[in-house]
């Protein structure tokens, strides 16, 4: 049907793309940091330290700093797009957990605080799940809805603990702001947790129901997958990265606020669309969503450097998410 | 007459990609005339009537009405041309009134009006909304608004197939009086009682090609089921088809008097282990719906399913499945992730329960799999994606799938429809092995001479009943087409 | 008359749930009374006109989520400009651009083949950046009569002026809509798409238009909505989810075909009432919010359910 349409050289280079979406990307991202280094000469290659060729350390290690939360962030679009879903609520999961953690640590100590602010996130997770999976409300609207709850939860707990004030634990600030080696101590964290994802979406059977149901639920419910249990255990997935997400970006800002994590929501959408994830299901890779990730830092540096208004910021953003889609849809002539 | 067609499709052509679904159609119909369009699944009927209503555009031939080219785009532009489709769904909308319905496609009320009342609805109310009407009245507003904004040449798809009776009765004859003051009529149907009573030809459509265009008379149904069926290929291996060891087995699978909404009303079979049973029936008798009740993708409203003595009741596919019951559908579409590789489509009923969720038994994965590809010799590097293989290796990932899972009752619907006679061969007998190493299989096929081919008994479903049972010694493809078009057999119903 | 009530039983019920939840309000506090009316009806309006345009795209099968964005450029927009020149013609700009976002919107919809959620949640940020873009924190100022002709009553006090705009504009822009040819598209359209398309409707046209529709819809929200503040805010409100949920609760089926603007417009009273009442209860504002979030989570959720079983019988 589409080979009528798609002028048969696009098809195939459509092909190729989608099979090694990981060529195309990391040269977009080094193109990028090259455009970045002749912008502003020695951003990269401090010229300065004498050490001509090296690549700045620091620079790549903050590069990478902050990287981290929004790939983990795309960790759970990733995984919830390829069930042709989406998380809007991990933007606001990642700041209750964080908030609830600095709250809390004062309190009840540090283990205790974090295990709380998880299970904030499972529990948003959980909701998001019945609704999507036995409700079938569309996960936009669903996730959307509880994102809004969650947000009002956190006012009142707010004004409830206003009085005990807030304590960041040390070890996050650690992971979060230390350096081991000149690379971000993040990455004791991120490593395993992104080989964890890597290894579920591949090497178990619920990583190959999301596939499934993402590509033909039909064919799924006909192999006897019972949808809403993998949907239900998929959010609740996403709640709780969302939630771990959060805590790790605490210890980055160091700091509590009410809407510390939101503006990380659609630069996850982006980092996981841009990686070759697919809106509609079925395609998705967490390796490209972490080369997005990175794309989408440097493309925020360079737009900082040029002054682009945070307006023309979102806006690009946007526009971005927009064609990358119309572009699928066009070269495989999908829906 | 050297006055031109009314409607004149000469030489018609089209392919969806590898696949000829018209090669060489046509169709005359003059002032006055009705001609029924006639041809088994498959024929190219729909790809037909499609091309001659504008939706599609036919690859080489063309559509000359009044004898002049139609430059038909699109349903709206077609009707402007003078002809006026009525579909087998009626083309309603089901949240606005009749009257909007109206507005909407400019029909004018009062002969809409008229042509209700002369079809035989008395008391319409024009405010009703259209989701709240049974189906038969929609036919029949349907019918009406296409005759009130009086067409030159009026295509009926199996008009009558939702109405009872009495309608029907006021529909032919008021079809018949249109036609009288010179109205064409395109006729698809299957039913021949109608076509006799009605139609002054038939034209009948065989692989695509016009095959023969008969004057209707006495005894002309037995030409045009000859002509529909015509001189097939020979599939060869006809002689390993029919089991020696009729039921031996024991009763696998037992229906007894279902009922699945207005589709089907009373079927009853029993399936032995040990033997393929063939299932027959014209499009649309309510066998899509016995197989997904079968399936547990629908709930039958009443009657009851029995599993090795057990009665069951399934609310979910999975439930089918744990009692064995494993389900090809007709439309490889629907079954597959074909994005994905051979091995993950046929590994997929592996992941499915929660207990399975955990890291994947490679080894074992990948011998049942190859297992499978091998039996079925599925032609392939199994890291391609599926949508890259040919419609018949497809197929066979579909079956293969349940293979690698261990097959106790397998409900195959229509496992054949599009594929190459190479493939064909290759089922036949892969479905004859799994009955003799005990399985027990149902198999509805769209393709008579199937049933000698693969299965010892068929029964024949029209109208929502089983109305015979035929074993397949008997079931000549003659015999299969009266049973499914409804005419009572030598033998007499079941 | 029976066959009005049947048709309109649900709008029917609304009202009277309304009517309740008024008395309601009266008994908890017997003080409130015409000004109350007043700073309900006037705080509705962005709500409102949200919801319009939200049930617009929803019957012609679609949805938009960018309206709160959309809302917040016309708001900034308006506050803008009016600063700079005269308040009338900056009126007609804003409409205008209101009415641009929604067609460039359903454009996209229908050009680029991308579902229509994925078109407006991406546009969602589109129009939010270029509301921060025009506006880079609140700011600007809007005509003292736009101010005023949404406070106060009409001739009566109990009249509230923001009600009489709400109705005189929705029934001017969809009032000739709804009985037109065009109107009976966008409901053929979202009914079923296939049938419409039979019966001879422009399918993606019929879109495009319904989606300018809500754009329109949107700029008098946003109007409203710096209004209400006398200045433009360009971070989007609460209106997205607020106009699902009214829109699903005033009878209009997620999907398409069915419904009015009516019960949606009464829909977003009632849901203002209930935040109302909860105030005179005093209620914390905070608890005010996760009480309407939840109904209105609760409220697409049965929307939903029902939907599915009345697609499976």
């Amino acid at each position: 049907m589409s080979t009528a349409t798609t002028d048969p050289a696009m098809i195939r280079l459509g092909r190729f793309l989608r099979d090694n979406p990981m060529i195309p990307l990391l040269v977009f991202l080094f193109l990028l940091i090259a455009t970045l280094e002749v912008m502003r000469p020695g951003i990269v290659i401090p010229l300065r330290s004498g050490r001509d060729g090296l690549i700045s350390t620091f620079w790549v290690g903050n590069l990478i700093k902050f990287a981290i939360p929004l790939a983990m962030l795309a960790a759970c679009q990733v995984l919830t797009m390829l069930t042709a879903g989406i998380d809007l609520s991990v933007g606001v999961v990642a700041t209750v957990s964080a908030f609830v953690c600095a709250t809390l640590t004062t309190i009840w100590g540090v283990p205790a605080a974090a295990i709380v602010a998880l299970a904030t996130g499972i529990i948003v997770g959980a909701v998001n799940g019945i609704g999507v999976g036995i409700v079938r409300v569309h996960p936009l609207i669903m996730t959307l809805g509880t994102g809004l709850i969650a947000t009002g939860c956190l006012q009142v707990y707010q004004r409830l603990f206003i009085n005990a004030g807030s304590e960041i634990p040390e070890f996050l600030v650690w992971l979060g702001t230390g350096r081991t080696a000149g690379m971000p101590n993040g990455l004791f964290l991120f490593v395993p947790f992104a080989l964890f994802v890597l290894w579920l979406m591949r090497y178990t059977g619920f990583g190959r129901l999301l596939f499934a149901l993402g590509s033909n639920e039909q064919a799924a419910k006909l192999s006897g997958v019972r949808a809403w249990q993998v949907y239900i255990a998929l959010y609740v997935l996403s709640g709780f990265i969302a939630a771990l997400a959060g805590l790790l970006y605490l210890g980055m800002i160091r700091q509590t606020s009410l809407s510390l994590a939101n503006p990380l929501l659609l630069p996850s959408v982006a980092a996981a669309v841009i990686g070759g994830t697919s809106i509609f299901g079925g395609r998705g890779s967490f390796a490209g969503a972490i080369v997005g990730a990175l794309i989408l830092r440097v493309l925020d540096t360079m737009l900082t450097l040029l002054q682009m208004p945070e307006g023309a910021r979102t806006a690009l953003f946007g526009l971005i998410v927009l064609a990358v889609t119309a572009l699928y849809v066009r070269i495989t002539g999908t829906r | 007459m050297t006055e031109p067609a009314l409607l004149d499709a000469t030489g018609v052509a089209k392919s969806f990609g590898a696949v000829h679904a018209l090669t060489d159609a046509e169709l005359r119909v003059g002032k006055g005339e009705i001609v029924a369009l006639m041809g088994a699944n498959g024929a190219g009927k729909s790809t037909f009537v499609k091309i001659i209503t504008g939706a599609l555009k036919p690859d080489t031939g063309h559509v000359l009405i009044h004898g002049q080219q139609a430059r038909v785009g699109s349903p709206a532009e077609a009707r402007r041309t003078g002809l006026v489709p009525v579909y087998q769904e009626p083309s309603l909308i089901p949240d606005l009134d009749v009257l909007d319905n109206l507005r909407l496609g400019d029909t004018p009320v009062a002969p809409f009006v008229h042509w209700v009342k002369e079809l035989g609805i008395e008391d319409l109310v024009l405010n009703e909304m259209i989701a709240d009407l049974p189906l038969a009245t929609l036919r029949i507003i349907d019918l009406a608004r296409a005759l009130a904004s009086d067409p030159d040449v009026l295509l009926l798809d199996e008009m009558t197939a939702a109405l009872p009776t009495d309608l029907v009765e006021r529909v032919l004859k008021t079809v018949r009086a249109r036609a009288n003051e010179g109205m064409g009529v395109i006729y698809v149907s299957h039913r021949f009682t109608e076509i006799s009573e009605l139609c002054d030809r038939a034209s009948v459509l065989r692989d695509g090609k016009t095959v023969g265009d008969l004057q209707i008379e006495e005894g002309v149904e037995e030409r045009i089921v000859e002509l529909m069926l015509g001189q097939k290929i020979d599939l060869g291996q006809r002689e390993i088809a029919v089991n020696t060891s009729t039921q031996s087995g024991s009763t696998r699978l037992k229906v007894r008097d279902l009922a699945i909404g207005t589709k089907v009303s009373n079927v009853s079979f029993d399936l032995y282990s040990d033997e393929v049973l063939g299932v027959v029936a014209l499009e649309g008798q309510g066998q899509d719906e016995l197989f997904q009740a079968l399936a547990g993708f629908i709930k039958p409203t009443a009657g009851t399913i029995a599993i090795d003595g057990e009665q069951k009741q399934f609310s979910h596919p999975a439930d089918a499945i744990a009692s064995g019951l494993t389900f090809v559908p007709g439309d490889r579409a629907d079954a597959l992730l074909s994005q994905r590789s051979v091995r993950e489509n046929i590994a997929l009923p592996f992941s499915a329960r929660i207990k399975a969720w955990g890291p994947l038994k490679m080894r074992h994965e990948k011998e049942r799999v190859a297992h499978a590809i091998d039996k079925l010799q599925i032609d392939t590097r199994a890291q391609g994606e599926v949508q890259q293989l040919s419609g018949g290796n497809q197929q066979k990932v579909t079956i293969g799938r349940w293979l690698a899972t261990g097959v106790e009752t397998l409900l195959l619907f229509d496992p054949t429809r599009g594929i190459d006679v190479r493939t064909k061969r290759q089922i036949y007998p892969l479905v004859r092995e799994l009955a003799d190493q005990g399985a027990a299989v149902l198999y509805y096929t769209s393709e008579l001479e199937e049933i000698q081919l693969a299965c010892d008994r068929a029964i024949v479903i029209f109208n929502g009943s089983v109305v015979d049972t035929i074993d397949a010694s008997e079931a000549t493809e003659q015999r299969l087409m009266r049973a499914a078009y409804g005419l009572t057999g030598n033998e007499g119903a079941a | 008359m029976s066959n009005f009530l049947r048709k309109n039983a649900w709008v029917i019920g609304l009202s009277i749930l309304l009517a309740l939840l008024l008395i309601v309000t009266k008994m908890i506090q017997p003080s409130f009374g015409a000004s109350g009316l007043e700073s309900v009806a006037r705080a509705a309006l962005p709500f409102a006109f949200a919801t319009a345009g939200m049930a617009v795209v929803v019957i012609v099968g679609g949805i938009d989520l960018s309206v709160a964005s959309i809302m917040a450029v016309c708001a900034v927009t308006a506050a803008f400009l009016m600063e700079r020149m005269a308040s009338v013609p900056a009126l007609f700009i804003v409409l205008g651009a209101g009415l641009a976002m929604g067609l460039i919107n359903g454009a996209l919809i229908v050009l680029t083949r991308v579902p229509d959620i994925v078109v407006t949640l991406a546009m969602l940020f589109v129009w939010e950046g270029v509301a921060l873009l025009i506006l880079d924190s609140p700011g600007g100022k809007t005509a003292p009569w736009i101010q005023e002709i949404i406070r106060d009553g009409f001739l009566v006090d109990w009249l509230p002026k923001a009600l009489i705009l709400l109705s005189v504009c929705t029934a001017l822009i969809w009032g000739p809509i709804r009985r037109s040819k065009l109107g009976l598209s966008i409901y053929a359209t979202g009914s079923d798409e296939r049938a419409a398309f039979r019966s001879g409707v422009f399918v993606g046209r019929t879109k495009i238009i319904a989606y300018g529709i809500c754009g329109l819809f949107c700029a008098l929200g946003g109007l409203s909505l710096a209004a209400l503040t006398g200045i433009g805010e360009p971070v989007p409100g609460p209106y997205l989810m607020a106009s699902v949920a009214a829109v699903v609760l005033g009878g209009v089926v997620l999907g398409g075909g069915k419904g009015g603007l009516i019960g949606p417009i009464i829909a977003v009273f009632i849901l203002r009432i209930i935040r109302t009442i909860l105030t005179l209860m005093a209620v914390d504002p905070n608890v005010t919010t996760i009480i309407e979030g939840t109904i209105m989570v609760a409220v697409v959720m049965l929307g939903t359910a029902a939907t599915m079983r009345g697609a499976k019988t």
